[in-house]
């Protein structure tokens, strides 16, 4: 019986108790989810499928394959982390609601229509915006209003593609698509804003770093990556992909470079890091088809740990302003030592997941002669090492000394932080786990001497980069400010010009009311000119004038009635 | 823990260390270049086996990264209370 409830749905359900409970029973049980749930996928055998009868339509709840198996045993290992993370709070909203979202997105990984995903798609926008809410500030409040418009316009998207693609194909499947109708096209461009692609992006940089603390940790894990899923599953070898992905990789870490907040920074490196996935769903191989998946699975959790180390900085120290921190290894060396492993991880240094996960693209980008893209995705390595590997740790825990000192960060976050580090170099150390995971039989080995001296030549010498610009002070300083984005249209112009052509249809109405007035007022005027008592018709008759005039009248009139 | 700030001297913050860390990082940087004289590269791309090929485009990429995003600052770049 459990094998036929969408994966998922222990998260979704269980979540609605946690408000009951209390205590470390309370704990106890929302770590005991995302357990029964691995647990129960890792039974399902693959090829598993359970439909239902709906309204006519036959809706496939559950369809196991190695695609949607990875993504989820990955998502589970998110859920317990971020829970972990999170224990040290109260706030129920934010417990149940983190289940919930957890769960649609697990649950929409194994749907196998398209119906189905919908439901699970929007489910996963409404439930994850209380991840932001939950901050209780004006700002996170508009921030999230602004999600939560782009996140369900994703969904509504979704839906209308879906109508045209059923009266195009008759069929509600969710398989591969490929760009060939209006339909299809709506539905990639669905997937295209929750994976954050360029120009459609601008939610992300603008959302995630104003969820709480324990939030970011949770939206940093599913949203963009059930989009990259879909993309996989519906659109692998559209070609147009690669050039997005490849813009995704290289465009985000200018701004990363420049901006301040360091979950920003993040934010920002998290886009760059889905270009890569982007690009080897577009190649559309088998390895880089493989290549995303494992890049899929590797980077939920890096960028998990940064976030989380992060979050922790912010907990600890009220800011995670580049230009307000520096100096917090002494107070906080756990945190850094974790962070610097994510850091390690998220640049691809040998013997960390990110290179056993990455090699496996660009390897696929190379043999399939995407020369131009092959350098862009070179230079976008190097480029996040610079900002994510070094400018995140550097600036939060070294460079010049804020003169803050703090208490490390509570136990729970170490633990949940300690153990993100540990899987971060079990799958870099031995990357044959996850291989035996991914949808295709990997015939490939990372550690060759070429990939791991041209990786260290290429990471090292950023760093040398870094310190070179340093000494010569070319490096940009943390500064308090914002850098405009996407956003920047829908926040600024957008409003501004709504303003603007608001006060000229103001100004237009004043004018034409005046106008109005005036013509008024001169016929009024010119009225009174004559019939005012100064005027040449207003003048009153004396009682003895129209006493002669009136029997003058009936003179008249007597004259005419006889004649 | 909150002690440890007040601890008179962590190694990082002693005299010459930070030089160190620079001397250690250029030793290795050299090592790696000079590993590729020792074995055979096979790449994909014919540019990719000159030696120091990595080295060379992470050092200028990483320059240009930084040299561009700092002339967009200006043109990106406001007040912290801009949308405020």
């Amino acid at each position: 019986m459990i094998e036929a409830a969408p994966p998922g749905m222990i998260m979704i359900l269980g979540a609605l108790l946690v408000p009951l409970l209390s205590g470390w029973v309370r704990q106890a049980y929302m770590l005991a989810l995302p357990v029964l749930g691995f647990i129960q996928v890792a039974m399902l055998p693959l090829g598993f499928v359970s439909s239902v009868e709906m309204f006519g339509y036959e809706l496939t709840l559950v369809r196991v394959d190695e695609l949607s198996r990875v993504f989820a045993y990955v998502f589970y290992i998110a859920s317990f982390l971020s829970i972990v993370y999170a224990l040290h709070i109260k706030d129920t909203i934010q417990f149940v609601s983190g289940l919930i979202y957890a769960g649609a997105a697990i649950a929409a990984l194994f749907v196998g229509d398209l119906i189905s995903l919908f439901v699970f798609w929007e489910l996963t926008a409404v439930a994850s915006l209380f991840q932001i809410w939950a901050r209780r500030t004006e700002r996170s409040y508009k921030a999230g209003l602004r999600y939560l418009i782009i996140q369900v316009g994703s969904g509504v998207l979704l839906l209308a593609g879906t109508i045209l693609h059923f009266a195009d194909t008759g069929s509600l499947e969710f398989g591969a698509l490929g760009l060939v109708s209006t339909g299809t096209t709506l539905i990639f461009l669905a997937f295209g804003i929750k994976a954050a692609f360029p120009l459609l992006h601008g939610w992300l940089q603008d959302a995630y770093p104003e969820a709480t603390v324990t939030g970011t940790v949770f939206l940093s894990a599913f949203t963009t990556k059930l989009a990259i899923y879909a993309l996989a599953r519906g659109f692998p070898g559209t070609e147009i992909l690669v050039p997005i992905g490849a813009v995704m990789t290289a465009f985000p870490i200018f701004y990363a470079v420049i901006e301040n907040d360091l979950r920003r920074v993040l934010a920002y490196s998290l886009n760059n890091q889905l270009g890569f996935m982007v690009v080897g769903i577009g190649i559309g191989t088998e390895m880089s088809l493989n290549g995303t998946a494992a890049h899929a699975f590797s980077h939920v959790i890096y960028k998990g740990l940064l976030f989380m180390s992060m979050g922790a900085v912010l907990y600890r120290t009220g800011t995670v302003k580049g230009s307000e921190l520096g100096g917090l290894y002494k107070s906080m060396p756990w945190t850094a030592t974790f962070c610097m492993i994510g850091a390690a991880s998220i640049s691809a240094f040998p013997l960390f997941s990110g290179f056993i996960s990455k090699s496996l693209i660009l390897t696929a980008a190379a043999e399939n002669h995407y020369t131009l893209t092959f350098l862009v995705l070179l230079f976008a390595s190097a480029g996040v090492f610079h900002h994510s590997g070094i400018k995140i740790p550097y600036f939060a825990f070294y460079a010049h000394d804020s003169g803050i000192r703090c208490e490390e960060a509570p136990l729970n976050m170490l633990v949940a932080m300690g153990c993100a580090a540990f899987l971060c170099i079990a799958l870099g150390v031995a990357p044959g786990f996850l291989y035996a995971l991914l949808p295709y039989p990997v015939d490939f080995e990372p550690y060759t001497t070429s990939h791991v001296v041209n990786q260290l030549q290429l990471l090292l010498f950023s760093a040398a980069a870094f310190v070179f610009l340093q000494k010569t002070g070319l490096y940009p300083a943390e500064l308090k400010s914002v850098n405009i984005d996407v956003d920047w249209l829908y926040r600024k112009v957008l409003p501004t010009a709504v303003r603007r052509i608001g006060d000229q249809v103001g100004r237009l109405k004043a004018r034409m009311q005046t106008k109005a007035l005036e013509t008024v007022g001169f016929a009024v005027r010119y009225i009174e000119g004559h019939h005012a008592p100064t005027g040449a018709l207003g003048d009153p008759w004396s009682i003895g004038a129209t006493a002669l005039w009136a029997a003058v009248l009936l003179i008249a009139y007597l004259l005419m009635a006889h004649r | 823990m909150s002690e440890e700030g007040s601890r008179p001297s962590h190694w990082l913050e002693r005299p010459g260390s930070v030089n160190k860390i620079i001397r250690s990082l250029a030793l290795v940087c050299a090592l790696v270049v000079v590993a590729d004289f020792f074995y055979e590269k096979h790449g994909h791309y014919s540019w990719e086996n000159s030696p120091g090929f990595y080295a060379l485009f992470g050092f200028v990429s990483c320059v240009v990264l930084v040299l561009a995003a700092t002339q967009l600052r200006r043109i990106l770049k406001r007040d912290e209370d801009y949308y405020d």
